[in-house]
């Protein structure tokens, strides 16, 4: 456990180190700019398209980092070979793949946390009400990104950085098209197009189901059942390619 | 209690397609080194060192044969509480400062913080970096970051230590600076298995030595027993006074003659027919200046063994 700990303090230092947290800067001039902007539009159209804006760059700028530096966060170690001196301490394959993780999931964390902070501040200094919802939905963003980051993590034990990238991404948008996969799939007069779309909508997570970011910005709650599940189903397929990641990790050469 | 036991150690590589033939890297290793013992691990590039020490330490997973690390199989983690390990050409989190940096490994090897607090400094100053403590080390020159690699090997103070190439890069100065760090962690009592190319250095501090040639173990012991054991000792003779026909009669008992003046040098092949000769040369009325007997050197088994597999 201790282990574990020490590589997520490191990971942190890291990905601190590496200048991610100034993405909060971009994010800040986003949303003092589209602010000011929008402050000519009347009050209901101005607090939903703020709301809108500030969900949809939170989720964008923490997804862009869990794949990205995500991806970094296994092949960067073998690369450079700074896995070597770190596997030959008392610390499992595991304890090194879960400790990785937990680092850059803690910083994704403090990132969208400080993110938030800000756009509740934009839209308090707007003069805009502040939903419950949008706590709702900043919630299913942060499930969202660990899920991202644990698929990013998984490709990245088997293939090259690049690989494990587009293969992210490809998973990204898929996952937030698997009800439209399955509407083809059953329209498809092809077999074989039936069989590999049905294939990809039951492989592929549903991140639709962790996106509620329409309604959230207009001020309508999601029922805390619906919440749950979606915070559940993110989670468990998250830990499940984890597990797939550790059990590859396990079998490879360095 | 032996502090490494190799036995029949094999790597080999599958290729991708099944119609293309395996690659067998290394092949029935075996080895032990004693506790307390420096073992060198000699061979050219290529010859499977780094390959053996990355199985040591779990990077790699042997196709066949097993290894035991202080009476512990190399597959439980834990041990590597008890081994310091330098990997060949080490990079490190670059990000870091020389302090934080052997605090991370220090955590890591499981040692309390206080510990940590008091090692570190020692550390330094044993590998002579107190000066550049913050500094990142993507500001550290080849050398100093061989010597932080050093000191994150021994930073929890290991009983076996496993160096890949130690002295690798390193200038004529800091490569004796290694060797006496090598040397004072025997006299500490440590066990030092370390690999190089460069026969001068197993010379000069191993006990015990093993050259590796095309991932096959072709020889190992203690470097006395192996000169005896695999090198013909010669004998050079020189005398003064004997010339000409008087020569001749010994030419046939030498491997090699030269001749300057009335000085003359000729190297017997061993000591059988040393008495002959000097007896010969005495009759002929010459003076003896020395008979000088040579030992062989690591250097020519290392070149005749490792010249015998390619």
């Amino acid at each position: 456990m201790r282990s574990l700990v020490v590589v997520a303090g490191n990971t942190f230092k890291e990905t601190v180190r590496d200048k991610i947290l100034y993405n909060l800067v971009f994010f800040a001039i986003l949303l003092i700019g589209a602010s000011l902007l929008l402050g000519t539009l009347t009050m209901g159209e101005q607090s939903r398209i703020i709301n809108d804006l500030g969900l949809a760059a939170i989720n964008l700028v923490a997804v862009i980092i869990a794949i990205f530096v995500g991806i970094g966060l296994v092949t960067k170690e073998i690369d450079r070979r700074t896995i070597y001196t770190i596997l030959a301490r008392p610390i499992t394959r595991v304890q090194f793949i879960l400790g990785k993780y937990l680092g850059l999931a803690f910083i994704i964390a403090v990132n969208i946390a400080i993110m938030f902070t800000m756009f509740l501040g934009t839209v308090w200094v707007s003069g805009n009400v502040i939903y419950g919802s949008l706590f709702q939905a900043v919630e299913l963003i942060l499930v969202e990104t660990l899920l991202v980051m644990a698929i990013a993590m998984f490709f990245s034990t088997f293939s090259s950085s690049t690989l494990s990238a587009t293969m992210t991404i490809g998973v990204y948008v898929i996952g937030h098209l698997t009800s439209d996969l399955k509407a083809i799939a059953e329209k498809s007069h092809s077999q074989l197009t039936e069989a590999v779309l049905t294939a990809l909508y039951y492989v592929c997570p549903n991140l639709e189901l962790l996106n509620i970011k329409g309604q959230a910005a207009s001020g309508v709650l999601v029922e805390m059942g619906y919440q749950l599940t979606a915070t559940a189903y993110g989670v468990l397929y998250a830990g499940l390619l984890l597990t797939g990641a550790c059990l590859i990790f396990q079998r490879r050469d360095f | 209690m032996d502090a490494i036991v190799v036995d029949g150690l094999t790597k080999t590589y599958k290729p991708m397609w099944p119609w293309l033939k395996e690659t067998t890297v290394l092949s029935d290793v075996s080895l032990s080194v004693g506790q307390g013992e420096v073992f060198g691990f000699l061979g050219h590039n290529g010859a499977g060192k780094t390959t053996t020490m990355k199985m040591l330490m779990g990077l790699l997973r042997p196709t066949r044969g097993s290894i035991e690390l202080l009476g512990v199989s190399a597959d439980n983690v834990a041990v590597h509480a008890r081994i310091g390990y330098l990997p060949e050409a080490p990079y490190f989190y670059d990000y870091l400062t020389a302090e934080e940096f052997l605090r991370f490994y220090g955590r890591l090897a499981g040692l309390p913080c206080e510990t940590v607090h008091q090692r570190v400094p020692q550390l330094l100053d044993r590998v002579g970096l107190t000066e550049a403590r913050d500094r990142q080390l993507r500001k550290f020159s080849k050398g100093m970051l061989q010597r932080i690699g050093l000191a994150q090997a021994l930073i929890h103070d290991p009983e076996l230590i496993i160096l890949d190439e130690p002295m690798s890069g390193l200038d004529p100065i800091g490569r004796k600076e290694v060797r006496d760090l090598i040397l004072s962690l025997r006299d500490q009592g440590k066990t030092v298995f370390f690999s190089t190319h460069i026969v001068s250095d197993v010379e000069m501090i191993c006990d015990r030595v093993g050259i590796l040639a095309k991932g096959k173990m072709v020889t190992s012991g203690r470097i006395e027993d192996l000169v005896n054991e695999h090198v013909a000792q010669s004998v050079e003779v020189v005398c003064d006074g004997v010339v000409g026909d008087k020569l001749a009669e010994v030419k046939s008992k030498a491997i090699r003659i030269l001749q300057r003046g009335e000085r003359c040098l000729m190297i017997l092949p061993g000591q059988d027919h040393l008495e002959e000769v000097l007896s010969t040369l005495r009759h002929a009325g010459g003076k003896l200046v020395s008979v000088i007997p040579h030992k062989g050197s690591l250097e020519e088994i290392f070149l005749e063994q490792t010249n015998r597999r390619a």
